[in-house]
């Protein structure tokens, strides 16, 4: 069967399953846009490339599936380096097609034309120059292998114009021996002996804490969590890319650690004689001043890429594997600490000291934003999938939305990108049509990405956005006010520019505002009643609110600052 | 490439402290490129490096690439370098345990009264000579990065119009642990 370069690139996405495809066509991509529409793919047409990446990744951390984007070469192409990035640092599996121009005009300068398969290098787990028609199945098939495989990350796959026009006999690989990966081995068998050297670690800890990270829901350990973690009875915090991977209402679960984790998590984790790593990083919003971090702790780390053993703390016992097949082996075997009881005794002292608090709410001011966030959970349909953009309002989702499963937090952890939450919303929405989707956003994120609430009405993809508009860049903000002698610069944004309300209705939404508590009320409800077009609420919140627990850049774990409310206790 | 400046000893073209890693690479475009970019992208320096097709298999490069190990945490290059998909196998050679060789091509001014001293030169150490003409003569030594060191010095006495290194490549010392075969 003779087929174009382009025919075969769509159907060499369908051959991998490929449902939603979110992306902008343009001149070098024009060829692989006529196939589409003859495909069963549905392609979500959105406003900026920066959307179809994000909305990819939150299609697959809703889903578990690779996300994919497909857009033009030039800007089209560095538009999306963003999302690219993004992906990267969270290591969400994305495959990203871009087009190019023809072979002959590359390194001319030619329209649209630039080097992105040099620009994304050092930002993608690996990426494809396809140099004939031919090669297309094969670069896709390696592409989606590899960004789902080991540890995942973002692909892309960069196909010149006359590539995508010219003719080629459709074939496809059978297996992973015709991907031609001779340099890439993803999966190694589980090293029995280190499986024992940490038994023997997890028999000897008296004070120990289960670290979860964003790779136990990447290698989707979450039933082999809680069963290693109840046969154990160990507490366990997860980290910012880890929520949902252990029920917030477990009672062995103590919430996030780092820079704003709870007191009762960073502080088990400072105490503690054993750390086991299940797919974290010792990440530096986790860590604070790394000599300092966990000082007296025994470390095991469970992790399908080595590079990360060692790199910040060195391991005691360094495990190669998915966190899933290793709490197996240490269940088969009945691997259980000592008893925890005068552990666990400690650990709820700090519980109860030191639980989560806010002030009251009060109509004398403005929302205060943990309360809209906590209203919001209160109100949300069980499953509900929660997206959001990178600062204050980021923590507070994370701190007072309670996660029970996995899929259901959908953020941008190692880049911090401003803007996320809108597409990723939106592309989570896609993937999980049944799910209610939330995106908590912030005043600031909304204005880097909202144009793609004309992308959801288009599309009939109905989310609900709740911005907490404090009026401000409200974390740049906070440090400011506490480490920069209240010199506030260039963070002020205006409550009322833009007109929320009006945005969202220009758009095709239902724009709705809150500045009391019980307008709150009232908008959630009405965004609740709303299931066939997004809503955006513009929730007026207090600038003066900060986040707490906060741990200052690069200070130590042991001087985490509470709640100015229980700071004469402490 | 970078200036090798801050870790030369004295008299030196070698490292203070260095590692030899040996790459197997994918024969294919781009991939020097992604090796040498994971160098610059945590700021180590490469001292010096050598590409060319492995045995007799074109589909495999070997990329000999020299470093400080002072400026570098070998052990997080190593763990990186093994990330990339075309970086099929990485060996470090320990110096001590490696036969390390390199070739310097030099085109020195003679005139009647220097040609002769230069002669005694090229043959003492081993050189031979590739071109004359009646102003210079070309001459090349293939060594050990010490010879190449110690040609060098002797060679400032005289006047230089080129002269070029190639940068090492290494084999481990037989009875060493040898390097990853070519896959099939």
């Amino acid at each position: 069967m003779q087929l174009t370069g382009a025919q075969a690139l769509i159907k060499s996405l369908e051959m991998e399953g490929v449902e939603v495809i979110f992306g902008l066509p343009g001149g070098a991509i024009l060829p692989v846009y006529d196939p589409l529409i003859d495909s069963s793919i549905r392609h979500v047409l959105v406003r900026h490339e920066q959307g179809a990446g994000h909305m990819a990744e939150g299609y697959a951390l809703a889903t578990g599936r690779p996300g994919v984007a497909m857009v033009t070469s030039g800007p089209g192409a560095t538009n999306i380096v963003t999302p690219i990035g993004n992906a990267h640092m969270d290591s969400t599996p994305l495959v990203v097609i871009t087009g190019q121009v023809s072979s002959a005009a590359i390194g001319t300068d030619a329209f649209q034309e630039c080097d992105i398969t040099g620009i994304t290098m050092g930002i993608t787990k690996h990426n494809f120059l396809v140099k004939s028609a031919h090669e297309i199945p094969r670069a896709v098939a390696a592409a989606f292998h590899i960004a789902t495989t080991g540890r995942p990350g973002p692909v892309l796959v960069d196909i010149p114009k006359d590539i995508a026009q010219s003719t080629m006999e459709w074939w496809y690989p059978e297996s992973i021996d015709e991907l031609d990966l001779p340099g890439y081995h993803p999966v190694v068998e589980l090293d029995a002996d280190r499986v024992n050297q940490a038994i023997e670690l997890i028999r000897a800890a008296e004070r120990p804490v289960l670290y979860v990270g964003g790779g136990t829901l990447k290698s989707h350990a979450s039933a082999q969590l809680l069963a290693f973690a109840e046969r154990t009875g160990m507490p366990v915090v997860t980290t910012l890319m880890a929520r949902g991977a252990f029920p917030d209402s477990h009672p062995q679960h103590l919430g996030m650690p780092g820079m704003h984790g709870m007191y009762s998590a960073v502080t088990a984790i400072q105490k503690s004689d054993l750390l086991i790593s299940l797919g974290a990083r010792f990440d530096d919003r986790v860590t604070g001043k790394i000599p300092a971090f966990a000082p007296n702790a025994k470390i095991i780390h469970v992790d399908i890429d080595k590079a990360e053993f060692n790199k910040v703390r060195r391991a005691d016992v360094a495990i190669r594997s998915n966190v899933a097949a290793v709490l197996e082996a240490w269940d088969a075997q009945q691997a259980s600490p000592q008893n925890l009881d005068v552990w666990w005794k400690e650990i709820d002292a700090w519980r109860e000291a030191y639980p989560l608090v806010y002030d009251e709410p009060t109509d004398e001011t403005l929302l205060r934003p943990q309360f809209v966030v906590e209203s919001i959970a209160r109100a949300a349909a069980p499953g509900t999938i929660v997206t959001s953009g990178v600062g204050q309002h980021q923590m507070w989702a994370s701190q007072f939305w309670k996660f029970e499963e996995p899929g259901t937090w959908v953020n941008s952890g190692g880049a911090g990108t401003m803007g996320f939450g809108v597409p990723a919303a939106i592309g989570a929405k896609a993937g999980r049509p049944d799910r209610v989707v939330w995106c908590i956003d912030g005043d600031g994120c909304f204005q880097m990405t909202a144009q793609e609430l004309v992308t959801a009405r288009s599309e009939g993809i109905p989310i609900k956005v709740a911005i907490l508009n404090n009026a401000y860049l409200g974390m740049v903000r906070q440090w400011q006010e506490m480490f920069y002698d209240e010199r506030y610069s260039e963070v002020y944004l205006s409550p009322d520019l833009p007109d929320y309300v009006k945005w969202a209705e220009a758009m095709g939404c239902v724009g709705l505002r809150a500045t009391n508590i019980e307008e709150m009320h009232a908008a959630i409800a009405t965004a609740n009643s709303i299931n066939d077009v997004p809503v955006v609420i513009d929730f007026r919140t207090d600038s003066s609110e900060k986040v707490f627990p906060m741990v200052a850049a690069g200070a130590s774990n042991d001087d985490i600052m509470v709640h100015p409310l229980q700071r004469e206790s402490k | 490439m970078n200036t090798p400046e801050p870790f030369l000893g004295a008299t030196s073209h070698t490292p203070v402290r260095h590692h030899i890693l040996s790459v197997m690479v994918e024969n294919k475009a781009g991939v020097l490129a992604r090796v040498a970019g994971l160098f610059a992208r945590r700021g180590f320096n490469i001292y010096s490096l050598a590409v060319a097709p492995a045995e007799t298999k074109a589909r495999f490069s070997r990329i000999t690439i020299v470093v400080d190990a002072e400026s570098a945490p070998l052990e997080q290059i190593v763990e990186q370098l093994d990330k990339l998909v075309n970086v099929v196998a990485i060996s470090d050679i320990a110096p001590k345990d490696a036969l390390e060789r390199e070739l310097l091509l030099a085109t020195i001014k003679t005139n009647v009264d220097s040609r002769t001293s230069l002669l005694d030169v090229v043959g003492s150490s081993g050189a031979a000579i590739v071109d004359v003409d009646a102003g210079s003569v070309t001459l090349m030594l293939a060594g050990t990065p010490a010879a190449c060191d110690e040609l060098e010095r002797e060679l400032e006495n005289y006047t230089t119009v080129e002269l070029h290194r190639t940068g090492r490549v290494a084999l481990p010392r037989l009875g060493k642990v040898a390097l990853a075969a070519v896959p099939d």
